[in-house]
């Protein structure tokens, strides 16, 4: 027994939680992950689910690290371990010196364990079947029960929890009291039955500071609202349906006439994605600032319309929050694997604008910032997140806004029009590319044209001519260069020594890279870091790529996606940029990215030697 | 598809509605279809229906998919915006233009290969949904751009132009309509424009949407012996259920017709359709009894025209979503931006 190891570790180590899915675990676990965030000390949960309502195994992995790194970390330093299912693999899963707990209420044979590890048994159905007499109650509080009982193991501060019942329960005293009852229940068995507490701890800290926890769907459906969206059109698919449902909810708190009780806004789920972006695209035509959201094969879907709306011109802001394809692929697992078909969306030659937020706080601002770049640019803007930063919870920065009007873009009124301002509906007036258009009804003679797919002359007639064409083919290329420098910039950081390597990344990434950043620095590998935006690429993307020899593109699909982007429109030798891929479907940790990392480098250098 | 604009001529006499627009005024591009076409004589009954109900040209927005019919709002209020969308998608996109700005009128147009083939799903969508409108489908039973294949509105067992005979169903949008909740359906024939222009009144002037299923034959390649879309089959086919006059809400209604033979619909708006029954036992108020009266005929070859159905206080989509009576399109950053007082609200409650 002496022998054994036992991980110790306060405030940085990773609890997986292995439930049944539809058995109520979902809330107490994330009550679990709370209690630990208010006492200061980060959390970044993450939900690992299947696509099945119940009975199919499901996972909540919470990494605690007081430093505040939010990838995912890899490793499990304690497993509560409640689905039979899944045992053999969960306890496989465990770090050496880990610990494991379990419901023992009945008893399993000891090749059901692991030497290496620490085995805490708790009665769990039992304590709950003595005192509860409902078979629903029985499996709830369940749940309960074992936060208790690791708030005891691990430290966790019970008031913190209670205040968070009281926050929940507020008004419903009667749960309030249940939830309390069953908190102290897994207390006491606990105090009274086992040691405690554990080599792994939380110890109170100031680590959250004003940062808010949401996740990145609620977070984009906000800033739709603050963006000024009124009309959503929408098919459900995971992992972007609670995008839709966020918008409904906070629309219904915060868009509400105070008057008459109407809406000021326009909520439909469609038939299917086609129909989706085609209301967007009508209400997009017709002034009003319209979004959908999907995910892959929802876009595959939409492609025509894509096609239609850059070549008639219309705002679209459509967020994609990108899941494991191709074809169904891994509908409830995490990629960055939408990048080219979002980029070249449609038949023909198209490019479209492509924004990557790192987390809820970016997701709020870019998709408020989406919706201002379609009406400016009129054109469709994806917003591309995925189920890593889009389903969980995160910590980040507060919401920011900046009071003031939206961008309409360049819209004519009726009196531009009537003091007889020509109007060429395709027509480069400014330089920018970007064309004047008018809203229909503005004017009872002037500014009317039709809208088609079709090519047409600057006035909007029909024509078939090569000239035409050309020109408006060049003038939406002009149009897409004046987006480079519309959108969100990349971010830059420099490495603490000189270095000739660089490395891109961007999206739900973001927190990982920074980690491996650290990390690699500290063993002496140093890379000058840039973090993308969006697309198209700004300036400064080709002059940091020329600046470093070697430039690794990490990124979260098989094919290099963003890698194929940066090579094919800035015009880079592919052997300038290494890959670094990761596409199992669960999100990109900082050891990956160090160990590709330094492989690679090793290899150069033995090469060298 | 139109190179020429038809000169802008004005001839002084030319009769002016009640805001002040001539016939001229709702005319758009010259046509670019075949000499003959059905399609161009329903544009013809829109200029006509949209002159008589005295709406102003810029408050139409005029909708289409793909095909010989939805080039036609090109040759029709060229006041009017148009959007001439994708194949079998324009209802998607009328929906939004309309939840976007529920002051102007929608008039959607489509065929029979745009609503009853490619379209069919967004088809029988905007009926469940009520979206307020006018929706056209100029209904000739081929496609014409492509050069005579049959489409779904073909019936069995009629023969194309090359001689193939149909054994496929064919999909009847009429009695799709009813079934799907569209508040007002019709069916009339390109080459009875008396009837034709009421029934877009109305349709124009429907609290909910409305539906008319025109059948519109095409010369170039479903105009033979052996068609059941040709102008001949449906002459000698076509019963007529009603017939009705359209009587705007100013309009003092006068001779008041012996009861039985006239019912008076009144509609939200204050308009009213004067139907003049030429089947007694037809109410065209009881969908129900509509879709069997319908499906009766039909088995018997006869192509039932006239005001088939109408719930005349119809509401829209508008009204199921409770959306506020100023139009979404006209809301700035005032009316939807809740503000940095509420964000720091929100951002309160996520720690």
């Amino acid at each position: 027994m002496s022998a054994k190891p036992r991980v110790e570790a306060v405030n940085d180590f990773v609890v997986k939680f292995a439930n049944v899915n539809g058995s109520g675990s979902a809330s107490a676990n994330e009550l679990f992950a709370k209690s630990i965030l208010r006492m200061g000390v980060p959390v970044s949960p993450r939900n690992i689910f299947p696509s099945n309502i119940q009975g199919l195994p499901t996972w909540y992995e919470v990494r605690v690290s007081e430093q505040g790194w939010q990838g995912r970390r890899g490793g499990v330093d304690m497993m509560v371990a409640m689905n039979p299912q899944t045992w053999d693999a969960d306890v496989a899963e465990l770090t050496p010196g880990g610990y494991l707990f379990y419901d023992n209420t009945r008893p399993l044979p000891p090749a059901a364990f692991r030497e290496d590890i620490h085995v805490i048994g708790m009665p769990l159905t039992e304590i709950c079947n003595a005192v509860y007499s409902d078979a629903r109650q029985r499996q709830l509080f369940k749940n309960i029960v074992y936060v208790g009982a690791l708030s005891v193991l691990l430290e966790i501060d019970p008031a913190e929890i209670e205040k968070l019942f009281g926050e929940q329960y507020r008004g419903k005293e009667k749960l309030l009291a249940s939830n309390v009852q069953a908190l102290q229940l897994g207390r006491a068995f606990v105090q009274e039955h086992l040691q405690w507490p554990l080599g792994i701890r939380v110890r109170r800290a100031d680590r959250v500071g004003n940062q808010i926890f949401v996740d990145g769907n609620s977070a984009a459906a906000l800033g739709c609202v603050y963006g000024g969206a009124t009309v959503a059109a929408w098919y459900p698919i995971t992992p972007s349906s609670s995008v839709a449902e966020a918008f409904q909810r906070y629309c219904g708190k915060l868009r509400v006439d105070p008057e008459t009780g109407q809406n000021r806004y326009a909520i439909v789920q469609a038939e299917d994605e086609i129909a989706s972006i085609g209301m967007v695209v009508g209400a997009g035509w017709n002034g009003a600032r319209a979004f959908t959201a999907t995910s892959g094969p929802g876009v595959s879907l939409m492609t025509e319309f894509i096609g239609l709306a850059y070549f008639a011109e219309i705002p679209v802001t459509i967020i994609d929050v990108q899941r494991g394809g191709p074809s169904t692929g891994m509908p409830t697992r995490t990629q960055q694997a939408d990048i080219l078909s979002c980029a070249y969306a449609s038949h023909g030659d198209t490019k479209h604008v492509l924004l990557f937020p790192e987390d809820p706080h970016e997701c709020f601002e870019h998709a408020a910032r989406a919706l201002d770049l379609a009406d400016r640019l009129q054109t469709p803007v994806f917003v591309m997140t995925d189920l890593d930063i889009g389903m969980n919870q995160r910590l980040c920065r507060p919401f920011e806004w900046k009071e003031g009007t939206y961008d309409r873009g360049k819209v004519m009124s009726a009196e531009e029009l009537e003091a007889g301002r020509d109007f060429g509906r395709y027509k480069d007036v400014d330089g920018d590319g970007v064309p004047w258009r008018t809203l229909p009804g503005t004017h009872p003679t002037k500014g009317s044209y039709f809208t088609r797919g079709t090519t047409r002359d600057p006035y909007a007639r029909y024509s078939e001519r090569g000239p035409d064409y050309i020109y408006n083919m060049e003038r939406l290329l002009r149009k897409f260069r004046t987006a480079a420098g519309l959108v969100p910039q990349p971010v830059l950081r420099r490495a603490d020594a000189a270095t000739r390597l660089g490395v891109i990344y961007f999206g739900s990434t973001s927190p990982a890279m920074q980690e491996a950043l650290e990390v690699l620095a500290a063993q002496g590998v140093h890379l000058d870091a840039l973090r993308l935006r969006a697309f198209p690429f700004g300036d400064g993307v080709a002059e940091f790529i020329a600046q470093h020899e070697q430039v690794f593109v990490v990124e979260q699909n098989r094919d290099a996606q963003m890698r194929s982007l940066l090579v094919n429109e800035l015009e880079i030798d592919p052997a300038r940029l290494v890959k670094v891929l990761h596409y199992d479907g669960t999100p990109i940790t900082a050891r990956f990215i160090t160990d590709a990392i330094t492989s690679h480098v090793q290899a150069v250098q033995e090469n060298v030697e | 598809m139109t190179y020429i604009a038809k000169p802008p001529l004005r001839h002084p006499t030319l009769e002016k509605n009640r805001v002040g627009y001539t016939r001229r005024d709702y005319e758009g591009k010259i046509s670019t279809l075949c000499a003959g076409c059905g399609h161009d004589s329903i544009s013809a009954a829109i200029i006509q229906a949209c002159w008589e109900l005295d709406i102003e040209p810029h408050r139409v927005a005029k909708l289409s998919g793909i095909g010989c019919s939805s080039k036609t709002p090109d040759y029709f209020l060229g006041a009017s915006h148009g959007f001439n969308t994708v194949h079998g998608r324009m209802p998607s996109v009328l929906t939004g233009a309309n939840l976007a700005n529920r002051d102007l009128l929608y008039l959607g147009v489509s065929g029979d290969g745009d609503s009853a083939s490619i379209g069919l799903g967004q088809f029988a969508h905007a009926m469940r949904r009520g979206v307020r409108m006018a929706y056209i489908v100029e209904n000739n039973g081929v496609y014409g751009l492509t050069k005579g294949q049959f489409s779904a509105t073909a019936d069995s067992g009629s023969k194309s132009k090359k001689g193939v005979i149909n054994s496929d169903s064919p999909v009847d949008l009429v009695s799709m309509a009813l079934q799907l909740g569209a508040t007002y359906v019709a069916r009339g024939f390109s080459g009875n424009k008396e009837q034709l222009v009421p029934l877009i009144k109305g349709a124009m002037s429907h609290g909910g949407a409305a539906f008319i299923d025109v059948i519109s034959p095409c010369v170039a390649f479903n105009n033979h012996p052996g068609s059941t879309k040709s102008y001949d089959y449906v002459r000698e086919h076509n019963e007529a259920v009603s017939r009705i006059d359209f009587i705007a809400s100013r309009e003092e209604i006068t001779a008041s017709a012996a009861p039985g033979e006239v019912v008076d619909v009144l509609q939200h708006d204050g308009t009213l359709l004067r139907l003049r029954s030429l089947h007694p036992e037809y109410d065209a108020t009881d969908r129900y009894a509509a879709m069997g009266f319908m499906q009766e005929h039909q088995a018997r070859g006869e192509v039932l025209t006239g005001l088939l159905y109408v719930d005349p206080l119809a509401t829209d989509l508008h009204t199921a979503l409770n959306t506020t009576a100023r139009s979404l399109n006209t809301l700035d950053a005032p009316e939807l931006c809740p503000g940095t007082g509420v964000l720091a609200k929100i951002n309160a409650s996520l720690r």
